[in-house]
């Protein structure tokens, strides 16, 4: 079958051969997938950011299909259903899925505890095939993927497997209360969808910021906000606390995470050598942004690794960090009113629609940031007609 | 560097849209949600240990490295590619080291290094010659930044000859200039 296959840093290619994926659990599924994306996150496996990425993976966290073949145990899908599967790869009964965390399940990841399986996401993440492919194996079929209704938009159930839930989980755990001022840096596709999340709390100011001018205008135009170019700031921190009458923000966001641009010493430290999860620059000044008592909540992906952060400055503001993946599960049922209601329009992130033949030019350019690219989405020759 | 300076002028706190007028505004405004808002269901079931029926435990059928943070495989687990080679050596060393020690993974990081290089041995020796243009996505560079790619590419081209110039003999440097200039 055709997938990717990662050959090092900043090299992929399709293989025409890959072997079909097989039902190695009874409560497997097998998936032919339908439409996948482009994570932000999948950049950091992409630049080698990730420890335990191995040569020969696929990657690709977010994708819908159609199941093809399913385990003896598997009872809530039959083959032709066409489901949408979220990132986190779930077991349902574990006591941390069991308070609905699925994001941080015990039964599906034995290479790290700190984190639950992803499908396509390094070793580190469980070693799973991702979705960049025409078929793939889906785990605990009867707990995660949630089957697409009639109505809804192939495209807006694909974006509602990570980068919905994940920038609608960025606001929630901002703990926003009506009138908060939020401050969200990176306009990629979870700041923007964290800036349109962030109205549905209540906030009363809503500011992104990030360097790269027409995703700034993208977001100011989709989620109705205010932005800023950090490039044009003498420093973010400053504006933070001149825009809020000294005071910083109730909320602030990181939607960036480890390879943040904006501090030379962050950026040999974390992404250049690295010796550090990631460049900690968004995570710094969020935290050195908000108001004392106030929230940071992070989405951002960082590595494993130590990271610097001013821990003094957590402590003297007393202030709350928040973070966790998007338990994807827990939040699909709202997530799907919302859709349903028109208040969120997936669909209007995607910025390109490419054959899955041409992924190595879609993560070069989404890498580049090239064409104005934000959201790409891949289309399996099967699924093209 | 630009220093910092403020003037108190220079503070406020205006808001640029009313976003009372933005549709769904304040619909999920949930004032519980405070820094301690649970966002899990506590059931507190962890207090009682590792003690949950476990799914049917998925067959090991290739090498799997599991953390020593923990007893055992988890009931179902990725097999796309076992550690192998040098690099599976390393990987395996690593696996020996808590998730929080360097120990376990800055061998993974240079396990991925040298996988990268086995992936090219691999390839060779099954006489695929890895196509590192297309492989980079290059393709997307002549489409959308074709400028830029090209002065990219002879800054590069002149970079490398210039290399490759000096650490000719001498002789042979003069030779090759008078043939090229």
């Amino acid at each position: 079958m055709l997938a990717m296959n990662y050959r090092g840093p900043f090299r992929i290619r399709i293989d025409h051969d890959k072997p079909y994926p097989e039902i190695k659990h009874p409560n497997d599924a097998i998936v032919r997938v339908t439409r996948s994306c482009i994570c932000g996150s999948d950049l950091h496996l992409y630049h080698g950011l990730v420890p335990d990425t191995r040569v020969g993976s696929t990657f690709g966290h977010e994708f819908t299909g159609i199941v093809e073949e399913v385990g003896s145990s598997v009872e809530k899908l039959k083959t032709g259903d066409h489901v949408l599967v979220p990132f986190n790869i779930a077991c349902g009964v574990c006591s941390f899925c069991r308070q609905e965390l699925y994001g941080n399940c015990h039964e599906s990841n034995p290479e790290a505890t700190a984190v639950g399986g992803i499908f396509g996401y390094s070793h580190t993440a469980g070693g799973y095939d991702g979705g960049q492919a025409e078929y793939v194996r889906v785990p605990y079929a009867d707990v995660g993927p949630m089957i697409i209704p009639d109505w809804m938009d192939p495209e807006d159930a694909v974006l509602l497997t990570d980068v919905i839930p994940t920038g609608y989980q960025s606001a929630e755990m901002g703990g926003i209360q009506p009138g908060d001022t939020v401050i969200i840096f990176g306009a990629g596709p979870i700041g923007i969808i964290a800036a349109k999340c962030s109205w549905l709390f209540g906030a009363g100011r809503v500011v992104v910021i990030d360097q790269y001018d027409y995703r700034l205008e993208f977001v100011k135009n989709y989620a109705q906000c205010e932005v800023r170019n950090f490039r044009e700031l003498r420093d973010p921190v400053v504006f933070a606390k001149q825009t809020t009458d000294s005071l910083g923000a109730d909320v602030c966001i990181d939607a960036v995470g480890c390879e943040a641009a904006g501090n030379a010493v962050e950026t040999l430290l974390g992404r250049k050598i690295p010796m550090q999860g990631g460049s900690t620059t968004a995570l710094h000044w969020a935290i050195n942004s908000v108001k004392k008592g106030g929230i940071v909540s992070v989405v951002g992906v960082y590595g494993p690794i130590d990271s610097l952060a001013p821990v003094g400055n957590i402590v003297n503001k007393g202030i709350t960090i928040r973070a966790n993946q998007a338990s994807v599960k827990r939040l699909l049922p709202r997530l799907v009113e919302h859709v349903r209601s028109g208040v969120l329009n997936p669909k209007e992130i995607i910025t390109h629609r490419l054959p899955l033949e041409e992924l190595p030019e879609a993560y070069h350019m989404f890498s580049s940031k090239l064409d104005n690219c934000i959201k790409t989405v891949l289309i399996p020759p099967k699924a093209a007609s | 560097m630009t220093a910092d300076e403020t003037r108190p002028g220079d503070f406020k706190n205006v808001k640029a849209v009313d976003p009372t007028k933005i549709k769904g505004w304040g619909i999920d405004a949930n004032p519980d949600n405070d820094p301690t808002y649970p966002m899990k269901l506590r059931t507190d079931e962890e207090q009682r240990g590792y003690s949950w029926e476990r799914p049917e435990q998925q067959a090991a059928d290739v090498e799997v490295l599991h953390s020593v943070e923990r007893p055992n495989l988890t009931a179902v687990f990725g097999t796309s590619v076992p550690p192998s080679g040098l690099s599976g050596m390393l990987r395996r060393f690593a696996f020996k080291y808590s998730e929080s020690s360097y120990g376990h993974w800055l061998p993974l990081m240079l396990a991925d290094r040298i996988n990268a290089v086995e992936g090219i041995i691999d390839d060779i020796g099954h006489g695929h010659v890895p196509n590192i243009f297309a492989e980079r996505g290059y393709k997307a560079d002549w489409k959308y930044n074709r400028t830029e790619f090209i002065l990219k590419t002879a800054a590069a081209v002149a970079v490398s000859a210039g290399i490759v110039a000096m650490m000719m003999p001498k002789k042979k440097r003069k030779a090759w200039y008078q043939a090229f200039m």
